[in-house]
């Protein structure tokens, strides 16, 4: 029998997530509101399945009942990814070393 | 673009995002870090793009869409101030679970543009991811937005019980797993629209009895959230991208709340169940009587400061709420001028969400390594000579080492009062969040200061 395509994706997940664990818990707790807004910006990866929702529609409609929901999904997902990102490099921007004494 | 391809590519930018938290394990290599995250998402778009491959009018409309949510992205980006840091945060979770609930209506509307089948007839697995993925989603949503609103002050940060709470949160609970089973034997939309109503419902209410002070482990817990929304929604996509995102946002969100409740010594489910402080105001009233408390003013403050040697500064959320950090990075220069080692300690849970004043301070430019986390500094201070305590109460009180009976016993604090003298910045001798009085007030070495934070350590400075 051959395996459901299923597991291929459950064991990509349940590996992400170890691996998630151990990166989570090597970044710095001074980053840690960095890497809140970072993670905001990467889940907003979700804009993949907003853009095939948004463009589901067939015959040259452009706007239908499912392709609404991918355009409105759309704008939320593109203020989190580039306000996410552009607030994270604005954050660690200001993060700086002590100058060395004269 | 061929599906192994996109699938390879997707699975890139899935390591570009590991790559781009990895870079967060400090700060020299965190930029770099950032832009890898941004790499992924731009393989990530053009490929979707490309995989489409349905360049119309339609596909007009998507860059419109996308451009102006990026601006409008983009210019909150440029103008939250750093204070503001824990709404937004609160704000972007609330999109993020907002999208993965229109994406998977979108999905079960019209399911064969995402290769699931037929109206009526989805694919069993991909109808309970997209139903997993719905109500995440909505929760996420719904309790972002209140989360938003507490921070933003709109609505009360006190918590809201009400008497039945629990019975009716676990009965929503139990619905929404009823509802999903019945969705799928069903393929009704009617259940699948009620199931998305219930999801909302029940993250407004999982959220509204949580206080002000444990927004640190709210907002962590919907930073997981909104990643397990995006998993599920990830598998009923079948994009591997997406679902490694989120396991990676999911486990991130769970560690900072574990590290969150572990500051505060309380369990995540006492966090979750909420109405801590309401039900321990009256233990605080009843051993309140007047203890003497010394209180001085910016003249002594500064005078016990330039005779110190050692200076430990304490912030806490008072100071971001006063908008102190520059006044104080001020401070500290005239201080360092007259060659006083300064240093600062952080508290796991100081400010309103997960590192929040290491932001503040770094927005000061105060250099990251003069900033010290709990455990890193906590036996300096028996070697201070003063602490200066700004906006800080319950993670510097002494009760939680000493009285087992204080609601606080046990959470990690900092060992302030080991200090030969303690300034404490504070507007009045009213309790901390946690409505207990603070044993620090009445030590015989603390000198209180009663004044708005920012105003006082400007009058300090100026009189250094």
């Amino acid at each position: 029998m051959e395996i459901d395509p299923f597991i291929f994706r459950l064991s990509i997940f349940i590996l992400s997530i170890f691996v998630g664990y151990y990166v989570v818990w090597s970044v710095t707790p001074s980053l840690h509101t960095p890497l809140m807004s970072v993670t905001n910006a990467i889940s907003s990866v979700i804009i993949v399945g907003a853009i095939i929702a948004a463009l589901s529609s067939n015959d040259g409609v452009i706007f239908s009942s499912s392709s609404v929901f991918g355009f409105l999904a759309i704008v939320l997902a593109a203020v989190n990814i580039f306000g996410g990102f552009l607030v994270t490099q604005r954050m660690l921007a200001m993060y700086k070393k002590k100058k060395k004494d004269k | 673009m061929s599906p192994n391809l996109s699938a390879i590519l997707y699975l890139i930018s899935g390591v570009l995002f590991i790559l781009a938290l990895r870079g967060l394990s400090s700060p020299e290599t965190s930029r770099k870090g950032n832009l890898f995250g941004i790499i992924g998402m731009v393989i990530a778009v053009t490929v979707t793009f490309l995989s489409v491959g349905n360049f119309t009018s339609g596909f007009i409309y998507v860059l419109i869409f996308l451009a102006v949510g990026g601006t409008v992205g983009a210019f909150i980006a440029y103008k939250i101030p750093m204070t503001a840091m824990p709404e937004l945060v609160a704000g972007f979770h609330s999109l993020v679970g907002l999208a993965a609930v229109f994406v998977a209506i979108s999905a079960f509307i019209n399911p064969e543009a995402f290769g699931l089948g037929t109206p009526g007839n989805i694919k069993l697995a991909s109808l309970i991811e997209m139903a997993i993925g719905a109500a995440v989603g909505a929760i996420t949503f719904s309790g972002s937005v209140i989360a938003f609103l507490k921070l933003q002050g709109i609505m009360s940060g006190a918590p809201i019980t009400f008497k039945g709470q629990h019975a009716l949160n676990a009965l929503i609970l139990v619905s929404i797993v009823v509802l999903t089973y019945y969705l799928c034997s069903t393929q009704s939309s009617n259940l699948f629209w009620i199931l998305i109503a219930v999801s909302f419902l029940i993250g407004f209410l999982i959220i509204i009895p949580i206080g002000g002070a444990d927004m640190p482990v709210v907002i962590s817990m919907l930073n997981s959230y909104s990643g397990w929304a995006a998993a599920g929604i990830g598998f009923t996509l079948e994009n591997t991208a997406l679902i490694i995102t989120g396991a990676l946002v999911g486990s991130s969100g769970a560690i900072l709340s574990y590290i969150m409740c572990k500051g505060m010594n309380r369990s995540f489910f006492n966090v979750i169940l909420g109405g801590f402080g309401a039900t321990d105001q009256s233990v605080g009233d009843k051993n309140k009587e007047q203890r003497p408390v010394k209180s001085g003013n910016a003249d002594d403050a500064a005078f016990l400061m330039k005779n110190a040697s050692s200076v430990i500064i304490v912030p806490g959320y008072g100071m971001a709420v006063a908008q102190a950090q520059h006044a104080l990075r001020e401070m500290v220069d005239t201080l360092k001028k007259n060659d006083i080692k300064v240093s600062y300690a952080i508290h796991p849970v100081a400010g309103r969400m997960p590192g929040h004043m290491n932001v503040l301070l770094a927005e000061a430019n105060v250099p990251y390594d003069e900033v010290f986390e709990l455990e890193e500094i906590n036996n300096d201070f028996a070697n201070a000579d003063v602490a200066f305590v700004i906006g800080a109460n319950d993670v510097t009180n002494p009760v939680a080492k000493t009285d087992p009976q204080s609601p606080i016993y046990g959470m990690p604090v900092l060992d302030v009062e080991k200090c030969k003298s303690v300034l404490f910045v504070k507007r009045s001798l009213s309790p901390g969040y946690a409505g207990i009085d603070n044993d620090l007030f009445y030590k015989e070495n603390t000198l209180m200061l009663f004044a708005d934070a920012k105003k006082m350590t400007e009058d300090i400075t100026k009189n250094l």
